[in-house]
């Protein structure tokens, strides 16, 4: 997406967390391996930011600990932290959050995308925009936005 | 001990299911679905099966099927912003009719009960009322502002030219024709949830709605007429409406669907936690405080969100439902 003008000109820009290192257990077919919140961070960590050329991670926007899973119950709540309170692109990274779940995920869960508690200054009008299936549904059969959203979640060359 | 049995499972379409309705003899009943389709389903022998399926009449997704009263006619609200009227005129159904006229998705479409109005509503939160002038001619005779957000669901009053819309703004809101003024005004507005109301319908009498939100609550709102014994005041000539019953702590999840059945007075819902569940009227409560409990739940109803229910207007108990799963599913309540 390109801006004339930058929201968040300079913003803090973090290190990347290691490449989770797989063990012998997990690559045996014969033992049930449930989700867990490192493999649902994996699945996000990588979605570019709309605005600056870094990925969620990168920017701290989306983090392991905000995340939780419940394999029984079939939930999984994901927070997200926009870089500045008054992020424009909010809808847009929680949308391409939700879509890449949605994309990724068994069915079966239950997905939830909300803003962290206090950190973005429309925080109940985005988590109800995004918590409203409905819309979300409509949004996903409007090309141009579609298009958006896969450039936001399209693989990065890893470097 | 009720319980609600599972009849059958119909599945046909490739994603979402969003809505299901009964025609009005209540031996077919229509779907409708993401993959932009409409389908109609009839018994054959003791099973239903698929005997139409519509795929030229829309762009995307359809969200919502309803039947004219005579059974004659079929509409679908589509989120391309448009509504068609389908009819078997000519032996077998084509769309006849393109309603054109809100600005992006339509959810809701439904007949008045004489048949002589139609109404549409969409996400540019306007509410549009259409007269049937003539054979496959709809004029619009009002478009009503008055929601501030999405407008999800309307239904029309099961004998009166009253029509009730439910919205993203929390709010469900009741209009009717004024003769006095000759148009169509906003007459009440149903305070109460806390978020987004997903969808309402009448009890057989119309002096009672049943609400259901994303707040996970179910409210019955009941009609005190200009003059009521309860002492209830009234502005204008007009009903006070007032909310007497919040039914809260059952469902986990956004509740998407309510149908309140004619026949039987039960309730079902459709929740985003996958279930059904039925709710009956405790007998000889009182009507200013009337008690509902929950009599049957289906945990698993379905395998994703239940999306629609609806109760069959001929026999009673019989009750479809449809999901984000793609299947339809056929259940006979039993007491």
């Amino acid at each position: 997406m390109n801006l004339d003008q930058l929201e968040n000109e300079n913003p803090n820009v973090f290190n990347k967390t290691e490449d989770r290192l797989i063990t012998a257990q997990e690559e045996d077919d014969n033992v049930v391996d449930e989700f867990d919140r490192r493999e649902i961070f994996d699945l996000i960590r990588d979605i570019n930011d709309p605005e600056h050329p870094l990925s969620l991670e990168e920017l701290h926007v989306v983090q392991e600990d905000l995340i939780e899973v419940d394999n029984h119950k079939n939930v999984v709540n994901v927070s997200f932290t926009p870089t500045i309170p008054h992020c424009s692109m909010a809808t847009l990274i929680g949308l391409s959050i939700r879509v890449k779940l949605l994309r990724c995920l068994p069915a079966r869960f239950k997905v939830t995308v909300e803003v962290t508690p206090g950190t973005h200054n429309a925080e109940h009008s985005v988590n109800k925009q995004l918590a409203d299936k409905e819309r979300v549904a409509a949004a996903l059969e409007n090309f141009n936005l579609i298009k958006v959203i896969n450039q936001c979640i399209a693989n990065r060359s890893k470097g | 001990m009720s319980t609600l049995e599972l009849v059958q499972t119909l599945k046909k379409d490739n994603g979402r299911v969003w809505n299901v309705s009964w025609h009005p003899k209540g031996e077919s009943f229509a779907s409708c679905s993401e993959d932009k389709s409409i389908r109609i389903w009839a018994k054959d022998g003791s099973k239903y099966t698929n005997k139409v399926v519509l795929t030229d009449g829309h762009k995307r997704t359809i969200r919502e099927v309803a039947w004219s009263p005579c059974g004659d006619f079929l509409a679908s609200a589509s989120f391309d912003a448009t509504t068609c009227v389908w009819d078997k005129k000519n032996g077998e159904f084509t769309c006849n009719v393109t309603l054109e006229g809100h600005e992006n998705e339509v959810k809701s479409v439904a007949y008045s009960s004489n048949g002589l109005h139609l109404a549409t509503c969409s996400r540019d939160k306007s509410v549009w009322v259409w007269e049937v002038a003539g054979e496959d001619e709809y004029d619009c005779v009002a478009v009503l502002n008055s929601h501030t957000q999405d407008v999800k669901k309307i239904v029309w009053h099961p004998s009166k030219e009253i029509l009730a819309s439910a919205s993203y703004d929390n709010t469900v809101k009741l209009f009717k024709d004024d003769v006095a003024l000759g148009e169509w005004v906003n007459s009440n507005t149903l305070h109460g949830h806390e978020s987004t109301v997903w969808s309402i319908d009448f009890d057989a009498t119309g002096e009672r709605i049943a609400s259901v939100s994303d707040d996970k609550t179910l409210k019955i709102w009941k009609e005190y007429p200009p003059g009521n014994p309860e002492g209830i005041p009234t502005e204008d000539k007009e009903s006070a409406w007032k909310c007497v019953c919040t039914i809260s702590g059952h469902h986990m999840r956004t509740i998407y669907d309510v149908t309140w059945c004619p026949l039987t007075g039960l309730i079902a819902t459709a929740c985003g936690d996958d279930a059904i569940r039925i709710f009956k009227e405790e007998n000889g409560c009182d009507p200013n405080a009337p008690t509902f409990n929950l009599v049957a739940t289906v945990e698993r109803a379905h395998s994703q969100d239940v999306n629609c229910v609806s109760w069959n207007p001929k026999t009673p108990g019989l009750l479809l439902s449809c999901s984000d799963d793609a299947e339809i599913k056929v259940w006979k309540f039993k007491e």
